[in-house]
């Protein structure tokens, strides 16, 4: 028989504030014939939109990332969505209207590799929910069952200019589970922060982390480590089919569900975007034959500090490369980090992303972003500062299957919107103002709109108060 | 114990010079001379034979010193084989000095000081006492010709982080280390005795009572990690009950005491990035640095991560966005570490007669867009070149030549 779960009509999208928006360019909605069970509303997102008056901001430098630099520019949004963005724009009479003489405005920033909420702040073991370290392939675990959302970190994360984040599972293992795309704003539940739409992505590691933390039981090496990915792979082939030919003709009893080959039959069907780990140029070459030898695309390699050896290769396979700006030399797989790594990979016609990975360095990923950039400049491979920009807003997004909805300052797409006190790659700027979909999740000149979690209340002093 | 090796005259000219010991000089010259500054100012006869750097347009200011990390001490984080800042199962480990453990090789060495950090603070840690902290120029081919002093200071640690050495709970840190610095009083006081074993055991080995000596008689300063309010003001206990010069480190709630450790004279090291909670200070914040700078305690910036010890100036850059004026930044990393370390004399500032460590901006040494054109460290041009240029040189078109 059919199991009730299977009897529900497909609903992946069955949020209003989703409704309203384009489709996310990748990947589209699976064919009914090409889905199993994660196309049941199962974990559904409750996001819902803030209700906000109109905002026009005017008088300020617009950074779109779509190539253009408006001085002394407007934009309007309106219900969660840019209406319009220019060198005039009319206010309508029930808008507020920021003055943003001196003040930049880029769409807000999306960090695609975060452990917010999974291994949350005050960090002690109890909080350690990111690395499910007791088997090798996990695909069957999701970040969104660890995330914490009154980690302490994520109020400090918006009052630098997040918008988004990706909070991914860690890389203790080959293959660790499912990652949250998440709006990063105040929730009392991840679901009500869970990107309408978005699709998920599937944690994969390379190198040193797993052959370490399984160097007992296996794998303890890289080749044994390719071994396991295929294996794995190997076992979600076979289920896919079984389900896809059920799926087809509903003859007999369905396939017995297994919710780790789940995950892998969805990165098999397309629906799931692959983030991998990875640090050397060898190893991602070693990946991306995996991937052709299952027929999936890897959709990014983070960390890659080693991308700018094989930048061609990447922008070939069409692979994003999510890298920090200088980090280096805290292990073997990480000694040649060079500075000018995200400028040699964007001149290759890669796609970059300055990811964090760390509490820290999610509150600056705009200085991060201006660090990468200006040593491309001054190492002689010029980058430009709309580009940099997409590397914290346009290409996450393509990373996380969003870019449709969000990582640009357009007319319709969300309105995620970040008022910075000067140009944002500077050391001395500051998110003055976040707006996430239309709603000002953070004032930095205003405390009611500074949002603190319960873990804050009473034990951390306010911004700028006392204990 | 400077070491001189090129008896070489370089005349920076024409740059916006910030000695730090008094306020910036436009269109001024530097002068170089067998290693040292010979003169700083406008209208500075250049002598004939003197290397003409121009430096128009351009910032210059003394070499940058990092208060704190591991230069020298660490290549690889997760590879022992190359960690040397850790002395293994001594407690008490006051007598441990890194300074052999330094690798004048060290690939973070020129990959830092190109980026105009010229100077670093090498630090022991793991431990309730860790050892003796020693500070370095980021040049020389021995460890004699890095050494600028050893030993600085020696570390405790009263964070969370030594707990479990002290026994498991803050209070017995705290008199744990009452005991030992006892002891060594009491060893002191008792040397025969003790050599005859005609005394009771003691809290920690002879080596070790005999290095604090220095900490007790106040000729070394006690660098201590310290983060929790009360863990500071433990430290300021400590430090009032046995005399000590007391140097805090970490610091992070400090900002709740500011005026306590005004009052005491304890100067600071803070690393103004610093602000996830934890147990061990729920109050850390990026505001720290300015509000001990207003407070009027003299505060040195650190960037703790060695490996990225040259993203010092993002560090002062940050902290003068949480508030910390722009001058006091500059000498929070140039002449205030030079004197918290006890070198000012001949570190931190562009003065005749100091060590000439030099850098010569294209702009604010804080912001992103700026490259450093030249660096000088006693008086040597360093090239800016290391193992990461060259990596950048093999890659930067593909494919590479190998």
């Amino acid at each position: 028989m059919r199991p009730m779960w299977i009897l529900a009509l497909p609903l992946v999208a069955a949020c209003a504030a989703a409704s309203a928006r384009p489709a996310a360019q990748t990947p589209a909605p699976a064919a009914v014939a090409e889905t199993t069970s994660v196309q049941r509303p199962q974990y559904p997102s409750s996001y819902r939109r803030h209700q906000n008056p109109p905002v026009l901001i005017r008088n300020a430098t617009i950074m779109t990332a779509t190539g253009q630099e408006i001085a002394g520019g407007s934009i309007l949004f309106r219900d969660g969505r840019i209406v319009s963005v220019g060198a005039t724009v009319d206010a309508p009479a029930d808008a507020v209207v920021i003055d943003g003489t001196g003040k930049y405005v880029t769409p807000g920033i999306i960090d695609d590799h975060s452990h917010l909420g999974v291994y949350a702040a005050p960090g002690t073991d109890a909080e350690s929910d990111g690395n499910e370290a007791t088997n090798p392939v996990t695909a069957e675990v999701w970040a969104e069952h660890s995330f914490w959302p009154q980690d302490p970190q994520i109020p400090l994360a918006i009052a630098g200019g997040i918008t988004t984040i990706q909070a991914l599972p860690g890389s203790a293992n080959l293959i660790g589970g499912r990652s949250a795309v998440l709006k990063l704003i105040p929730a009392r539940t991840v679901q009500e922060m869970k990107f309408p739409g978005a699709p998920y992505g599937l944690k994969m590691a390379c190198g040193e982390n797993p052959k370490r933390v399984y160097r007992n039981r296996g794998p303890s090496t890289r080749m044994g480590n390719m071994a396991g990915y295929r294996a794995a792979f190997i076992q979600a082939e076979g289920y896919r089919q079984r389900w896809d030919k059920w799926n087809r003709t509903h003859q007999g009893d369905p396939p017995q569900r297994d919710l780790r080959l789940e995950s892998l039959a969805e990165v098999l069907r397309g629906n799931m975007l692959v983030q991998n780990h990875c640090y050397r140029a060898d190893e991602m070459a070693q990946m991306l034959d995996l991937a052709h030898e299952f027929g999936f695309k890897i959709r990014s390699f983070h960390h890659a500090v080693e991308a700018y050896k094989i930048a061609d290769l990447l922008a070939r396979e069409g692979t994003a490369a999510s890298v920090w700006a200088d980090w280096w030399g805290f292990k073997e797989e990480a000694m040649d980090g060079i500075h000018e790594n995200a400028a040699l990979v964007q001149a290759a016609g890669g796609r970059v992303v300055i990811h964090s990975d760390d509490p820290g360095g999610i509150q600056r990923l705009n200085q991060e972003a201006g660090k990468a950039m200006q040593a491309g400049n001054r190492a002689g491979v010029p980058v430009t500062r709309d580009q940099a920009l997409r590397w914290i807003t346009a290409n996450p997004a393509w990373v996380l299957g969003i870019d449709s909805i969000v990582g640009t300052l357009e007319p319709g797409k969300m309105a995620d919107v970040v008022v910075w006190s000067a140009d944002p790659f500077s050391v001395y700027a500051k998110a003055l103002q976040v707006y996430n979909d239309g709603w000002l999740v953070y004032d930095r000149n205003d405390p009611a709109h500074q949002p603190r979690t319960d873990f804050e209340l009473g034990q951390v002093p306010a911004p700028g108060g006392d204990r | 114990m400077i070491t001189l090796l090129l008896a070489q005259t370089i005349a920076i000219t024409g740059g916006t010079v910030y000695p730090v010991s008094g306020p910036k000089i436009e269109h001024a010259t530097v002068l170089i001379r067998d290693g040292r500054i010979a003169a700083v100012g406008t209208g500075v006869p250049i002598p004939a034979d003197a290397t003409r750097i121009d430096a128009a347009g351009k910032w210059v200011t003394p070499g940058l010193i990092d208060g704190g990390g591991q230069m020298g001490l660490v290549e690889i984080g997760a590879v022992g084989g190359t960690r040397e800042g850790r002395v293994q199962g001594d407690t008490i480990a006051a007598a441990f000095n890194v300074a052999e453990g330094l690798n004048p090789a060290s690939q973070l060495i020129p990959v830092t000081r190109i980026e105009g950090i010229t100077t670093a603070l090498a630090t022991p840690g793991g431990h309730l006492v860790s050892g003796q902290a020693v500070l370095i120029d980021l040049d020389g081919a021995t460890i004699e010709q890095m050494l600028v002093k050893s030993p600085v200071g020696i570390v405790a640690d009263l964070s969370e982080g030594a707990k479990d050495e002290g026994g498991g709970s803050r209070a017995a840190v705290a008199q744990r280390l009452r005991t030992v610095f006892r002891d060594a009083l009491e060893y002191e006081r008792r040397r025969v005795d003790f050599s005859r074993a005609q005394i009771e055991p003691l809290a920690a080995s002879e080596a070790d009572l005999e290095a604090l000596l220095p900490v007790l008689h106040g000729q070394v300063p006690l660098l201590v990690i310290a983060n929790r309010r009360s863990d500071i003001e433990t430290a300021l206990r400590l430090a009032r009950e046995f005399k000590l010069r007391l140097i805090l480190a970490g610091a992070q709630e400090a900002w709740e005491v500011a005026g306590d450790i005004a009052a005491a004279g304890v100067p600071v090291l803070v690393e103004p990035l610093d602000n996830i909670p934890s147990y061990d200070a729920l109050g850390v914040r990026y505001e720290n640095a300015a509000a001990l700078a207003r407070a009027g305690v003299k505060i040195a910036l650190l960037e703790t991560n060695t490996h990225n010890s040259r993203d010092l100036r993002q560090q002062a850059g940050n902290a003068v966005s949480y508030g910390l004026p722009w001058d006091q930044a500059l000498r929070a990393i140039t002449l205030t570490p030079a004197e918290v370390f006890g070198v000012a004399d001949r570190y931190g500032s562009l003065d005749v007669g100091k060590v000439a460590n030099v850098v010569v901006w294209s702009g604010d040494p804080f912001e992103f867009s700026t490259g450093v054109e030249h660096v000088y460290i006693r008086g040597r041009e360093i090239p800016l070149t290391s193992r990461q240029t060259e990596l950048f040189e093999r890659y930067r078109h593909l494919p590479p030549a190998y």
